[in-house]
């Protein structure tokens, strides 16, 4: 063990974790079987090898965890050299997570770092389950997404509508642009996820085409051009690659063209590739205090050695500091996290015509494709197997308040192949309900 | 020069290519690389400052082997300073690396001229008594000085310099200035010749929202008296009668949503009033060209300017023709020339009167002054012999009671812990057999600052002051690397003049993840 080699060496660290505290988690118990269990048990696993991720496998370390694992999908680029210091000019086209695990293996004594070289969704969503924390890097909202419904998939409710306690598998939430940031503790069913609060991710700036076309009036409005329509038109058959210098210097030639053509200044080959790529700049200041604090918060939901920060911390920094916590509220009928999204089913609804209000309902537009339903864990349908299809049919044409037990209203598991985890409808029984609603609770 | 571009790309993207040279011509020194000062040092060579020096006497011990990356195993027992130097430099070949196998206490009395090479000095986990030595002499040979202190999971960051003059703020909430309220000739012409009642829908849908915000004004004054709307309410349903709802205009849509800057435009904030009315503006010989150019504009602002600084040339986006666009841009930015052009004039006067026309200032100067005209700033740090010294209980004493948070606490605790390594000749909490003493040792200590700083009576919440002897001076990785972090960014701004720093000192509570700046 690396601890008994240098007894001494988390001397820092134990002042929190064997001391006690009036300012401490819930149920904390100071010992050496704190850090032990963050040496030998917990494992934890960082999303994301890049600006965040690199200071997160560091802090990580550095904080007593002992076994980590991290998943990137991304080779190393030049450009992440400014702030992602665990990576050289010589590791250049390496994957990230190799890289880094090695790194802060060899630098931090005892630590094991086990790397993952793919993409987030090839994992079985098992190997999410496998772990007690998870901590995210990521750049995405997609990204972001896909694992809290990952995470909100684990999530099971007890009878009396309270959250299974072992089932909650919290996430750790970092993100930042420039001199700004944040971090966020995950809960699920507990605190917000991210289907509660999407709003807190501003829209993606687009151009409207005809502008791009016709009425053309900054540098981004002319790289644009070239990179959504002209490269269409010029080179047929040819996918661009942002990563292609060729291909960035011929949006660059042609944008500047076009440029000279409607009396438009100041096209650069940088901003070619800040509009094409839509780069987000980046600091290492910025990935250090955000990535710090979300290890920190990670470090105190395994320990419980302090008083947890609420919900959502904001950081800016560009002038003065700004860093304060928001309480934001859980989206009572959120799709992903809540105990069951609310759905008015009339009294004579048979299973299939159930089915087929959940296809209309525009809550879950995209989401559901062929559902199979299931209460309190009995199928009531199940699209595949086709044994089991056959078996669960008849169903279809019974009605669903006698399928319910005849409860007024109650909990039904959805699943579908669209859905990474599982969509719980509380569906309540009404009169009177099909023939109005039939057409306007499907909606758009 | 295309790989250091490439290197450098995301950050260039923030501060530009001139933020970038003022960082690679940065000689700085750290004062004890624990992880604090490892890390702040860490985030600045990774941003390419031109070269570094630690200080720090002390050796590596297993204890740093368990809070700071910036050491390995190798090196236990060897020069701490020299291990930290060496990994620091692995991180970036281009930065210059030395480091002084000295403690800091030590080299402030032996060498006080050693400072005066340096552009900034970041001192880490230093005590008070250290701290006035080091801030006297670095005011004196005009170096820059933050100061950083991780302390548990509490942390501190202070900056301290005479003054420092800021044109690039950079704020985040920038104002339009658009002039539509008074249009200048120029833009008037240009406003005539445009009819938006114009029965081609093509055009009307077409034409900027500038254009037709400065014609919708003109329009209602002219039946009111010269007045313009007395709310912009009104001046909205004004616009909305001249819209061809059927054409689903977003010239109007962006009119609409601009209104209030016709009624509204930009003032003069309170930041710039500052600096216009601040004395080094009244310029001599030994004055820089920052304080020439704040006197240039103020000349500016009360002749050509008739009350308002510099344009600054920069219109958003509008939906509108290409050709529309680009005319009226053209017309910003001469107006904008044309000011700088009024301003030079006024620089070029001032510099003779205070004879010094052989060095004059260069218009790309001038010009990036006028363009940020509006939002520049001016910090000065009161001095730490001063907040030491002051009459700031008073203000600490509303601030606990007021305060629901426990900064301002964390703040008396850790200039207490200081008071109480200076009697005790340790910090609280170091010995697990001495907890219960030290917690009423250090809450004495504090009450008794409190008290000298003409702030008795103001009570310290006690669980506060048992957490501060809990962490027994332990520096936490995650704290110091946010800690050393916050001061490794406002040494870039420092540095590169760009962005405001922090003023007053910065508190960081790391149990609750925020944090307060105080002003005392």
């Amino acid at each position: 063990m690396a601890a008994s080699l240098a007894p001494t060496r988390w001397a820092d660290l134990d002042r929190l974790l064997l001391r006690p505290g009036n300012l401490v988690g819930p149920g904390f118990e100071p010992g050496p079987e704190l850090l032990e269990s963050l040496q030998n048990d917990l494992r934890v696993l960082v999303i994301g090898a890049g600006g965040l991720g690199c200071e997160l496998l560091k802090d990580l370390a550095l904080s007593g965890f002992g076994h980590i694992d991290v998943i990137d999908m991304d080779t190393i680029d030049v450009s992440n050299l400014n702030r992602q210091f665990l990576f050289r000019m010589q590791d250049v086209g390496k994957p990230k997570a190799e890289v880094a695990a090695e790194r802060v293996m060899q630098r931090v004594k005892g630590v094991t770092v086990v790397p993952h070289f793919c993409r987030i969704e090839e994992k079985d969503v098992s190997f999410y389950q496998d772990f007690h924390i998870i901590v995210l890097g990521l750049d995405s909202l997609e990204a972001r997404s896909y694992i809290n419904s990952v995470v909100c998939g684990f999530l099971e409710y007890e009878e009396d509508g309270s959250p299974d306690q072992s089932t909650i598998k919290p996430l750790v939430d970092g993100g930042t642009e420039g001199f700004k940031g944040h971090a966020r503790v995950i809960f699920p069913g507990i605190t917000p996820c991210f289907h509660c609060s999407l709003w807190l991710f501003p829209p993606q700036i687009t151009f409207p085409l005809c502008t791009l076309a016709e009425t053309p009036r900054s540098p981004a409005h002319c790289i644009e051009y070239a990179h959504l329509i002209q490269w269409g038109q010029d080179r047929q058959g040819e996918s661009f690659d942002a990563d292609n210098p060729e291909h960035m210097k011929w949006i660059y030639d042609q944008a500047v063209k076009r440029g000279e053509q409607f009396n438009i200044s100041g096209i650069t080959y940088s901003l070619t590739q800040g509009v094409v790529k839509n780069i987000v700049p980046a600091i290492a200041s910025t990935n250090a205090i955000v990535a710090a604090t979300c290890a920190l918060e990670t470090l105190k939901i395994a320990t419980m050695c302090s008083t947890g920060m609420e919900v959502y911390m904001q950081y800016t920094g560009t002038e003065g500091i700004y860093m304060r916590t928001v309480p934001h509220d859980k989206d009572p009928n959120c799709i992903m996290c809540s105990p069951g999204v609310p759905v008015e089913v009339d009294t004579t609804c048979t299973l299939q015509k159930f089915i087929d209000q959940l296809l209309k309902d525009s809550r879950f537009k995209l989401k559901l494709s062929k559902p199979s339903v299931s209460y309190h864990g009995d199928n009531l349908y199940m699209q595949a197997p086709p044994v089991l299809e056959e078996m669960t049919r008849p169903n279809l044409e019974l009605s669903l308040l006698t399928l319910m037990d005849g409860k007024t209203s109650g909990v039904l598991n959805i699943n579908d192949r669209r859905l990474t985890g599982v969509l719980r409808v509380r569906v309540t029984f009404k009169e009177g309900l099909d023939s109005v609603d039939m057409d306007t609770a499907g909606g758009g | 020069m295309a790989q250091r571009n490439n290197k450098y790309d995301r950050q260039l993207r923030i501060w530009g290519e001139h933020g970038q040279t003022a960082l690679e011509t940065a000689r700085v020194c750290v004062l004890n690389c624990g992880p604090t000062g490892s890390e702040a040092l860490k985030n600045l060579v990774l941003g390419g400052i031109g070269s570094f020096t630690i200080v720090d006497a002390s050796k590596v011990s297993a204890a740093d082997l368990g809070n700071n990356y910036l050491v390995d195993w190798e090196s236990l027992g060897q020069s701490k300073a020299k291990s930290v130097c060496a990994l620091l430099q692995e991180l970036n070949e281009s930065v210059g690396a030395k480091f002084v196998e000295e403690s800091p206490e030590a080299l402030l009395e032996s060498n006080p001229a050693f400072f005066a090479q340096f552009t900034l000095v970041i001192a880490t986990q230093m005590t008070e008594a250290p701290l006035l030595k080091l801030e006297e002499i670095c005011r004196q040979q005009k170096v820059m000085l933050v100061i950083a202190r991780s302390y548990g999971l509490a942390g501190l960051v202070r900056i301290s310099v005479t003054e420092h003059d800021i044109i690039e703020s950079k704020p985040d909430n920038k104002v339009e200035d658009l002039r539509l309220h008074k249009p200048w000739p120029e833009l008037q012409s240009y406003v005539d010749e445009f009819d938006i009642d114009t029965q081609d829908h093509n055009i009307h849908k077409h034409i900027p929202f500038a254009i037709l915000l400065i014609k919708i004004a003109e329009d209602w004054k002219k039946s009111h008296d010269g007045k313009l709307p007395a709310n912009v309410r009104l001046f909205k349903e004004a616009i909305t009668a001249r819209r061809r709802v059927e054409e689903d205009e977003d010239n109007y849509n962006e009119a609409l949503k601009s209104a209030y800057i016709v009624l509204f435009p930009p003032s003069i904030s309170s930041q710039l009033r500052a600096v216009l009315e601040d004395k080094a503006s009244d310029v001599d010989a030994s004055s820089s060209d920052f304080w020439i150019m704040v006197s240039a504009l103020k000349q500016f602002m009360a002749n050509e300017g008739q009350g308002e600084p510099p344009l600054d040339g920069a219109i958003p986006d509008m939906h509108s023709f290409t050709d529309y666009y680009i005319k009226l841009q053209k017309i910003y930015q001469a107006r904008a020339e044309a000011d700088v052009t009024a301003v030079e004039g006024h620089v070029a006067r001032i510099l003779k009167q205070i004879g010094r026309e052989s060095s004059p200032i260069p218009r790309s100067t001038i010009k990036l002054f006028c363009k940020n005209a509006r939002n520049l700033r001016v910090l000065r740090c009161k001095m730490l012999s001063d907040e030491f010294s002051s009459r700031s209980g008073p203000e600490l004493q509303r601030l606990l009671a007021v305060e629901e948070s426990s900064h301002p606490a964390l703040y008396v605790l850790l200039r207490a812990v200081d008071h109480f390594a200076a009697t005790y000749n340790r910090f609280p909490g170091v010995f697990d057999g001495e907890m219960e003493e030290d917690v009423s040792r250090l809450k004495s200590l504090a009450v008794g600052l409190l008290n000298d700083m003409g702030g008795g009576g103001a009570s310290l919440p006690e669980d506060v002051v048992s957490e501060i002897c809990r962490f027994g001076a332990g520096e936490i990785h995650c704290v110091a690397s946010i800690v050393g972090g916050i001061a490794s960014q406002e040494c870039i701004k420092l540095l590169t003049r760009q962005f405001t720093p922090i003023q007053g000192t910065f508190i960081y509570n790391a149990m609750s993840a925020t944090s307060l700046v105080l002003n005392v």
